[in-house]
């Protein structure tokens, strides 16, 4: 069992949990994940690691309640505790030696973005970071990633922050300035990477995405996050998750991804009926 | 005088029809009146053939000498010297070609049930154990990375030594392959954990979600004080057959599809792990994992499930005793015939797989027929899921993580000629790691004889065994 130390909503329905976990926290690099399970009968959810303190024993995810499991853990209150948590899975994503790097997240993805910059600006890169969101409510970590970057560009797909737009104008208008790097890495829903991707391939710029398919046991048993890389079949627990964008087949990945909308509607739908009906009760 | 009934005395099932729709085990033991009786036709021959037969060597003939008086506790404790997972191997090993194929019954009629037999010894025994004996502490720690059959057998052997041992396991429940792997109706889970249970009797740690290569390298477990350490990690790396389609919604490696099932529990209604009740399923292989695979589909609510194997029926890998069940089950048999793709519709759920017929040429480098495609015999066969059980290859976590632990072309960890020590010292594996995938038995008999090179190790001298 695993203590949760801190629990914060940082929106409607975005949680960030704080876990201890000291011996994932003394490895854990940005880039890796972890997989936990609220309890007993849940289903392992993979979430990669959006902050770590090896001082204080302690890993954090953010993550939305989405399906039925991510809606069950967010319920877990400050103070209760994780039946397991496992990690830190993975290849870290090899950020040392980089100069010069343009960040982007995508809505939640800003979580898995945000220790990477922050990384990057640690060891003295220069970063920018260029984060997207559908509208201003769910805006996530602006204070943090604004603290670890040079230059940081919000924008959001209703303009609702006074900036509308896609990452991708925004990373465009940046490289279109003039802006120089060594490496773009982006990080949220594969339509978004997708994109990026193709905006860097024209630039020819090295691009890495970090992958969040669907897995079990996160250790290279289940296979089930096979992608196509470079046209050859790669598992993201092992060989990933950060791969090279350009050579990452997506429209693979986000046909992959769908595999079990219909079954987590159903248990979504089968949740919120047993919610409604405590409330009535 | 035994008793010279030419067959085994049968072994009550459940009838096909009824347990295709449900997940409780297949075979339901002996009862102790059967078991006696079974017991009675062993001729306790003077030269233990039978015992030359079995990886981890139980005094077969003694323990059934127990049965025959009807002390089946006294059976037990025979069994239990040797074997630290009685009820697990009664099951699950593949006695024919093991312990009964040198059965001199079997010579004229079939040999006696042995697994049979250490089966209702361990199932009448669960609730009746003694308390296990401790012996006196060594004051080291040895590691065991993996709680599958060799890592168990290793820490039980260990801790009957003296020696303070902890088992690190990826998973959230430990048994590995026993878990994640093999089914409910052939491998009740609660017998799983019973065992487990009784290791931590002996005075073992098991720690869950503890990732070796990941959470720890085996460089920091030396660090923290550990004097040995028994890699038995298993072969959980999945093969696909590199065939067009196989990224389709619908397509599953056997590992994934047992793990959702087993350990994960997809089958049940207050377990949160999402699976597709698929109406017609192919699975490629003719092992027990494609059997396994097969059955499992087909209790999940399958109208039709196939297993296509590119070889015949004689050449197929799985015990018997399985393929006998699965067909008894309504399973059908696609024999000489391959996969070459994959087909999908419009949203990458599986439609159907497109296979060729095989005929079986010349024997290849494994003495087994080769299977050559027959041109133009192409046929397609409608499924909305493909599972692949075509064999699975170590995990690559630890060596991509220990200087000095060599391995093979084939990712195997090398070993000397025992078979269990490796080329880092105070490193030793076993199981699957060592041997690519095998039997649960053989990793037993790996772990026994990796506590016995550890304990040399750590004694500095030649290990009473």
């Amino acid at each position: 069992m695993f203590l949760i130390k801190e629990k914060k909503i940082l929106n409607q329905n975005t949680v960030s949990m704080t876990v201890e976990a000291p011996r994932i926290a003394a490895k854990a690099r940005p880039g890796q994940f972890v997989i936990l399970r609220g309890d007993e009968k849940g289903e392992r959810v993979p979430l990669t690691i959006a902050g770590y303190d090896p001082a204080a024993g302690t890993v954090t995810v953010i993550f939305q309640a989405v399906g039925a499991s991510t809606t069950k853990l967010a319920e877990l209150p400050e103070g209760g505790m994780l039946c397991d948590i496992v990690g830190p899975l993975g290849r870290a994503s090899e950020l040392d030696g980089i100069k010069r790097a343009a960040v982007i997240g995508g809505g939640l993805g800003c979580a898995i973005a945000y220790p990477q910059a922050k990384y990057l600006h640690d060891i003295g890169a220069s970063v920018d970071i260029v984060a997207g969101f559908r509208n201003m409510d769910i805006i996530i970590l602006e204070e943090e990633m604004k603290a670890a970057c040079d230059r940081l560009t919000i924008l959001t797909d209703d303009g609702s922050n006074g900036r509308k737009g896609l990452v991708t104008d925004g990373l465009k208008e940046l490289l279109d300035g003039g802006a120089k790097y060594d490496v773009v890495i982006v990080i949220g829903p594969p339509i978004m990477m997708k994109f990026v991707c193709k905006l860097t391939k024209e630039y020819g710029i090295p691009t890495v995405v970090s992958m969040n398919p669907i897995m079990i046991d996160g250790t290279g048993m289940c296979g089930g996050c096979r992608v196509s890389v470079g046209g050859e079949m790669k598992f993201a627990c092992v060989d990933g998750p950060d791969f090279d964008g350009h050579q990452v087949d997506f429209d693979e990945l986000m046909k992959r991804n769908t595999m079990y909308r219909d079954e987590e509607q159903h248990d979504c739908n089968l949740l919120r009926a047993a919610k409604e009906l405590e409330h009535h009760a | 005088m035994p008793n010279m009934q030419m067959n085994k005395t049968p072994m009550k099932e459940q009838a096909p029809e009824i347990r295709r729709t449900n997940w409780l085990e297949v075979a339901c033991g002996y009862t102790p009146e059967e078991a006696v009786s079974e017991a009675q036709r062993c001729l306790n021959c003077k030269n233990m053939p039978c015992v030359n037969g079995c990886p981890v060597q139980v005094r077969i003939p003694e323990f059934i000498s127990h049965v025959a008086k009807g002390d089946f506790e006294g059976a037990y404790a025979v069994i239990r010297e040797t074997n630290a997972l009685p009820a697990v191997c009664g099951r699950v090993c593949p006695q024919e070609t093991q312990c009964e194929s040198k059965c001199v019954r079997g010579i004229k009629g079939e040999s006696v049930g042995i697994g049979r037999l250490e089966r209702f010894c361990a199932d009448y025994c669960a609730d009746k154990r003694p308390a296990p004996e401790k012996a006196a502490p060594k004051g080291k720690k040895v590691a065991v990375v993996g709680s599958g059959p060799s890592g168990l057998t290793c820490a039980a052997d260990l801790a009957k030594r003296g020696y303070d041992v902890t088992v690190f396991e990826a998973l959230h429940t430990a048994g590995g392959v026993l878990v994640y792997g093999i089914p409910e109706f052939r491998l009740p889970k609660s017998i799983v954990s019973e065992e487990v249970g009784e290791l931590e009797k002996l005075g073992v740690k098991i720690e869950t979600d503890v990732v070796v290569g990941r959470t720890e390298t085996v460089d920091e477990l030396f660090d923290e004080g550990f004097e040995a350490v028994f890699i038995g990690s298993g072969a959980g790396l999945p093969r696909f057959m590199g065939i067009p389609g196989e990224d389709g919604n619908g397509v599953y490696s056997a590992n994934e599809f047992l793990t959702r099932i087993n350990l994960m529990k997809a089958y049940r209604d207050d377990y949160a792990t999402p699976i597709k009740h698929h109406r017609r399923v192919a699975v490629v292989g003719g092992g027990n994992v494609a059997m396994d695979a097969a059955r499992c589909a087909a209790r999940l609510g399958a109208e039709k499930v196939y297993i296509v194997y590119r070889r015949g029926e004689a050449e197929l890998p799985a015990r018997r005793e399985e393929v006998h069940h699965a067909k008894e089950e309504g399973i059908e048999f696609c024999l000489l015939t391959n996969p070459t793709s994959i087909n999908t519709d419009e949203k990458g759920r599986v439609s159907s797989v497109t296979c060729v017929r095989m005929e079986l040429g010349e024997p290849d480098a494994s003495g087994r027929r080769r299977p050559v495609a027959v041109a133009g015999s192409e046929f397609d066969i409608e499924v909305d899921a493909v599972v692949i059980a075509v064999g699975t290859a170590p995990n690559p976590l630890i060596r991509m993580t220990t200087e000095g632990l060599e391995t093979n072309r084939h990712g195997c960890i090398v070993t000397e000629e025992d078979g269990v020590t490796t080329t880092r010292s105070g490193v030793y594996a076993g199981g699957d790691a060592v041997t690519g995938a095998a039997t649960v038995i053989l990793a037993m008999g790996a772990g026994r004889t990796a506590a016995r090179r550890i304990d040399e190790f750590l004694s500095g001298g030649k290990s009473a065994d």
